[in-house]
């Protein structure tokens, strides 16, 4: 299982890439492997307003279906259109082609943009699902 | 992997889809080792079984088997068995591993007059399930397959090791189901895993997903989906199974009786999802906004590309039919089971 030292994550498995002030958010190896096969993802549309915490889309795999949830608040900037065609890229690289949308994070009051409170660090989030079994 | 009945089984190996499409495609390999194995032997055994099922065991010439059901006297249904006739006196009951126990007892009980034994802990069972099945297993065993028939079996050897070797399934592929001593199991699955790769397309193995979408392709029931206490044979499309035409009384014939001539209240039915979100288990069935039936099984059907799912509905109620997923209508339309058919593919 893979968790790559410079992404942040969630209690939900999201990861999250900061740069600058738009935030990508995907969905962990870990969850893609507790998942299986993913069949079809419901993303939020561009331009929606979405806030750190509330499910924001959906992940169905064979068995089941999981709600996706925003690790950030803000606006969406960009979703990824390629997992329309082909789910599987969530499997096969979800830190990378299996992305699955960007968040506009909103300016602070000195107009830098702040890491969003409560992300875990990869070796936090490798200690939590080592927890899970 | 994931806690099924009591045993520790594999959800899957690798990627379920490409498990269920190598079934449909080449062939796999499944640890089927949970399933529920009941010998009933002795003379009395074929009347004993008439009794005890609502199918005809005794009607079976050896080296045949049936799929049969074993009802409660209300009619409802206890659990979906496979009966092989191994010899004139001798029986294979294959139960389903989360209704092993109440179908040992409900046996026992029923068939005064023969030996009920529970083999399943020293029983290995592999299917090996797929168009490649025949030439794979072929090279691994003394029995000529050539001959044998669907929902047949005989005793020989695989890879040495004595075996019971049926050609049935639950894939809705031709395929076989090896029966082994529970202790040759491993070594049965490797010579069917190093006789799968002679050939180069080699012979995954397969897990509990995709024996669950295979199924749901071929329209086969599975017990507490489509099956059930609450269900009759013939509300689940089924009534063929119950033999009323047999002489003799068997347990549930009353019931089944007045049930065959009032005809079913529910139907099982066939539907195809026209959106990607995936109907699920307890999913709820609309015609219009009224709420008429429920989903009992539902998943993404690598096959067909579409999702798919069976419902029961009042009997006669007609479309469009939409599934309530999670909140929204999505539309989907009446089929007629099963979803994938070999024979009508190739």
């Amino acid at each position: 299982m893979s968790v790559p030292a410079e992404l942040r994550y969630t209690e939900e498995h999201e990861w999250v890439a900061i740069d600058g002030g738009t935030a990508s958010v995907g969905i962990t190896d870990y969850a893609a492997g507790q998942l299986g096969d993913v069949v079809y993802v419901s993303l939020p549309t561009v331009g929606a307003a979405v806030t750190a915490g509330d499910p924001c889309g959906e992940v169905e795999s064979t068995k089941s279906v999981s709600d996706l949830y925003s690790p950030v608040d803000g606006e969406v900037a960009e979703v990824n259109e390629e997992l329309d065609d082909d789910p599987g890229l969530v499997n096969a690289e979800p830190y990378g082609a299996g992305w699955m949308f960007r968040v506009r994070l909103p300016a602070g009051p000195g107009g830098e943009t702040e890491l969003p409170p409560g992300l875990l660090t990869a070796a936090e989030y490798e200690e939590l699902t080592k927890s899970a079994g | 992997m994931t806690e099924f009945a009591g045993w520790l089984m594999p959800l899957r190996y690798g990627s379920e889809t490409a498990e269920h499409n190598a079934v449909r495609s080449a062939a796999a390999l499944f640890d089927l080792s949970h399933m529920g194995e009941i010998a009933v032997t002795g003379p009395g055994a074929a009347a004993a079984l008439d009794y005890a099922v609502c199918g005809w065991p005794s009607a079976l010439a050896p080296g045949r088997a049936r799929y049969t059901m074993l009802c409660a006297p209300d009619g409802g249904i206890l659990d979906d068995l496979v009966i092989y006739r191994q010899a004139d006196d001798r029986f294979l009951v294959v139960a389903n591993a989360a209704n092993t126990a109440v179908v040992l007892r409900e046996l026992t009980e029923r068939c005064a007059g023969a030996v009920v034994r529970d083999d399943t802990e020293v029983t290995g069972l592999i299917a090996i399930q797929g168009p490649n099945a025949p030439g794979i297993l072929s090279r691994v065993t003394d029995l000529p397959l050539d001959g044998m028939r669907y929902y047949a079996g005989a005793s020989g050897t695989v890879s040495g090791y004595p075996a019971w070797v049926a050609r049935t399934g639950y894939t809705g592929e031709d395929g076989f189901e090896i029966f082994c001593a529970a202790g040759d199991a491993e070594r049965v699955w490797a010579a069917l895993t190093e006789a799968g790769d002679r050939d180069g397309a080699g012979l995954p193995a397969a897990g509990l997903a995709a024996r669950d979408t295979l199924r749901l392709e071929a329209g086969m029931p599975l017990y507490g989906n489509e099956l059930g206490p609450d269900v009759t044979p013939y509300e689940a499309g089924l009534g063929r199974v119950v033999r009323l035409d047999k002489p003799g009384d068997f347990v549930g014939r009353a019931a089944l009786a007045a049930r065959a001539a009032e005809g079913p209240r529910r139907t099982l039915i066939g539907l195809v999802a026209r959106s990607r979100r995936v109907p699920r288990h307890g999913y709820t069935v609309l015609s219009g906004s009224s709420e008429v039936g429920v989903v009992t099984s539902g998943a993404p059907s690598p096959t067909l590309g579409t999702p798919i799912a069976m419902a029961y509905v009042p009997t006669g109620a007609t479309g469009p039919f939409g599934i309530d997923v999670r909140g929204n209508t999505e539309p989907a339309e009446m089929t007629e089971l099963p979803f994938y058919d070999r024979r009508k593919q190739r």
